[in-house]
């Protein structure tokens, strides 16, 4: 049977089911368990309408707790074990990650990537969103600009790729530098700084994120803060960093975040074009290089991401209590 | 906007054209990578070797090497070749010919060209050429001349041609889509009735449920990985699309989750307070009301997952099995063409834009309902 048959069945199977599953329980709930007649009908609609929210999340609580739940601990549970499973070894994996150079390699560039990029990105995206408010051109700019967005990791890669090529003849880059006069060179090998040149591509990709969410929040700002401060004689300039700024803050800190912890995920890239070669390994693709291999080793990188992600974490919670309340 | 200029009246000419500018820098900036390999998907291995993409639209000049046709004559005190070096039925333009390989573009059309041994070689700009040897036998081996000539562009589809019909493009693309429909599907109808249920029923702890799925928005999916392929053999289905598609699902749940109920909280009260004193169960509110009412943050979700779900290569690599026939176009690129066919730049440019072009698509008709998406997703 073809995969996309397959697929076709399985999204009947799928959506029927869920819908099935929804009803059905909901049916029985009312009419077997619960049913609104009889001597107990007010006990057993006050009953069936407290069960009833838990039917309808059981779908979802269930998918999240084994796929991201229970990953937490089964992989913090798993890194304390040796490369085959066998053996219990306790942080035996997170001492061989201390001891070896290519993991401090990766995480000082993860240090680096995750410092650079949500600034970069963050910046960018409210200068693009500031110079386009006015412009009468400005959505199209916008669209253009945000259009990386659209483009997977791996597609954004070979088209880096090819602006990073040695060739004078291929690479943009080389050419420039071939018409200046200096030797072409490979931008991917150049020690230290060819991480940077791998984050550009990730800028590229997020500064059209940061750009529509600070664009709709400068324009959230409400007109009469920016007239008064036009009245008392503010320059453009001050009323962007003094008025406006301080009115989107609470926004920019979220772009920030979650660009940091996109950082943090992604490992396309580095995958794509130096294969964690060259001094330019980060956690992500440190891990894959022992996925499959030593899941031991492989969980316990994992698990220092999940550590580095936990404040973000953290702070989400914090906030989404206090909105709930 | 009641306020256009920041109300500087004198400055606004200058500042608006810096604005424009500065735009227009940065839009080229940023276009100009993916225009670049664009344009090169339409060109030949040669061509793209040959002269850089920008150089593209314009006729270019190529080096090329032609073995003489035709027999020597005796002539004076040697023999002497004549002909054309486009053929007898081809024209061009001659822009320099040599005698060596290694120096093609040694002299100008019309010249004489001293070359080893006493020979001489005069190409005209037409590709008339007389080629003289002083040897005492007729020599026995036609000579090769090398010319540089000017090219017209050439754009074309082989590249496309060759991607889809002999490197396996098409099976991969067949398995992203056979990938993606569902791993976008599946999740919505799940999440909705979970978002309804933290949106609009009251119960104990809700709010504890709505704080883990933030939490659980940001878990790294590097955790999942071992575990859950571990258990995908366990339970029998192992690598396949039946993982692929479970934990597509069970990734997006917490966005998906989010983003719902975010939604449909803000939806009217009144109208499901009076669905409600009618006589509605909560099962007819959210089929009738809720879930028709909440389209645009479903069709944001949809572009989300499909999006994610098209472009991802972690997933795919982990949890399909890794040979060609379930490679998905990610993995096809950066695991098969990049090694096997690392200097094609021709055939891996098709290759990018046949896995881009769908995204783009989507991107470009649906960006309101994505923008929509983002802010529901971030902005509080």
């Amino acid at each position: 049977m073809s995969p996309l048959i397959q697929g076709l069945l399985t999204i009947l199977i799928g959506v029927g089911g869920c819908v099935g599953y929804f009803w059905a329980s909901n049916v029985v709930l009312d009419k077997v368990v619960f049913p609104a007649k009889g001597p107990n009908i007010g006990r057993n609609i006050n009953r069936a309408n407290a069960v009833r929210p838990w039917l309808f999340m059981l779908p979802a609580l269930a998918a999240l707790g084994l796929y991201l739940v229970y990953p937490v601990f089964g992989s913090f549970w798993r890194s304390l074990f040796n490369r085959s499973g066998a053996d219990f070894i306790g942080l035996g994996n997170y001492s061989l990650l201390m001891q070896d150079g290519e993991f401090r390699t990766a995480l000082f560039n993860n240090f680096l990537w995750v410092l650079v990029v949500p600034a970069l990105s963050t910046f960018l995206g409210l200068l693009v969103a500031q110079l386009t408010d006015k412009l009468r051109w400005g959505n199209i700019a916008k669209s253009l600009i945000f259009m990386p967005m659209a483009i997977s990791f791996v597609g954004a890669s070979l088209i880096w790729k090819f602006v990073y090529a040695v060739d004078p003849e291929i690479g943009i880059i080389n050419a420039m530098r071939d018409a200046m006069g200096f030797a072409p060179l490979d931008p991917l090998q150049v020690g230290f700084w060819n991480n940077f040149f791998l984050m550009v591509i990730l800028v590229w990709i997020q500064t059209g994120f940061a750009m529509v969410i600070l664009s709709a929040a400068l324009r959230g700002i409400p007109d009469e803060t920016v007239e008064a401060a036009i009245i008392d004689g503010a320059s453009p300039a001050q009323i962007f960093f003094r008025i406006k700024i301080p009115q989107i803050m609470g926004t920019i800190v979220v772009v920030w975040t979650t660009i940091t912890i996109l950082v943090l995920k992604v490992f396309d890239i580095v995958y794509t074009m130096t294969g964690g070669n060259f001094g330019t390994q980060i956690l992500p693709s440190y891990m894959m290089e022992y996925m499959f291999r030593d899941d031991g080793r492989a969980t316990a990188v994992a698990f220092v991401i999940m550590i580095i992600v936990l404040p973000v974490m953290v702070w989400n919670i914090v906030q989404a209590r206090r909105e709930v309340r | 906007m009641a306020v256009d200029d920041d109300g500087i009246a004198g400055a606004k000419s200058s500042l608006s054209l810096v604005t424009n500018l500065t735009v227009a820098i940065l839009v080229i900036l940023w276009l100009i990578p993916t225009i670049g390999l664009l344009v090169s998907s339409f060109r030949d291995r040669d061509a793209i070797s040959q002269s850089g993409w920008w150089k593209a639209p314009f006729p270019t000049q190529q080096n090329f090497a032609v073995r003489t046709e035709g027999e020597f004559m005796p002539e004076g005190d040697g023999w002497v070749l004549t002909g054309n070096l486009f053929g007898p039925e081809g024209s061009g333009s001659i822009a320099a010919f040599g005698g060596l390989r290694s120096d093609p573009t040694a002299f100008a059309p019309g010249e004489t060209g001293e070359l080893v041994r006493g020979r001489t070689l005069t190409v005209e700009e037409n590709g008339d050429y007389i080629y003289f040897d002083p040897a005492d036998e007729a020599p026995t081996r036609n000579p090769t001349v090398y010319l540089a000539s000017s090219v017209p562009p050439d754009f074309s589809l082989d590249n496309y041609d060759t991607i889809l019909t002999s490197a396996g493009m098409d099976v991969a693309f067949i398995n992203t889509l056979t990938v993606t429909i569902p791993a976008t599907i599946i999740p919505i109808l799940i999440a909705a009735f979970a978002a309804y249920a933290l949106a609009w029923m009251d119960f104990p702890s809700r709010g504890a449920i709505i704080a883990l799925v933030v939490g659980l928005l940001v878990v790294p999916l590097q955790l999942a990985l071992v575990p859950m392929l571990k258990f995908h053999n366990a339970i029998g289905i192992g690598q396949s699309f039946y993982g692929i598609w479970f934990a597509h699902t069970g990734f997006g749940l917490p966005l998906a989750i989010y983003l719902l109920r975010n939604y449909m909280v803000g939806l009217p009260r009144d109208i499901i307070e009076s669905a409600k004193v009618d006589g509605a169960t909560d099962f007819q509110v959210f089929t009738r009301i809720v879930l028709p009412l909440s389209f645009p943050a479903l069709a944001s979700f949809a572009i989300f997952q499909f999006l994610w779900t098209w472009n991802d290569l972690l997933v795919a690599k982990v949890f399909l099995p890794s040979n060609s026939e379930s490679w998905v176009m990610t993995v096809k690129i950066a695991d098969d063409l990049l090694g096997s066919r690392g200097g094609d730049w021709g055939i891996l440019a098709a290759a990018a834009f046949i896995s881009i072009a769908v995204p783009l698509l989507v991107f470009f008709t649906m960006q309101r309902y994505l923008v929509r998406g983002l802010l529901a997703g971030s902005v509080k």
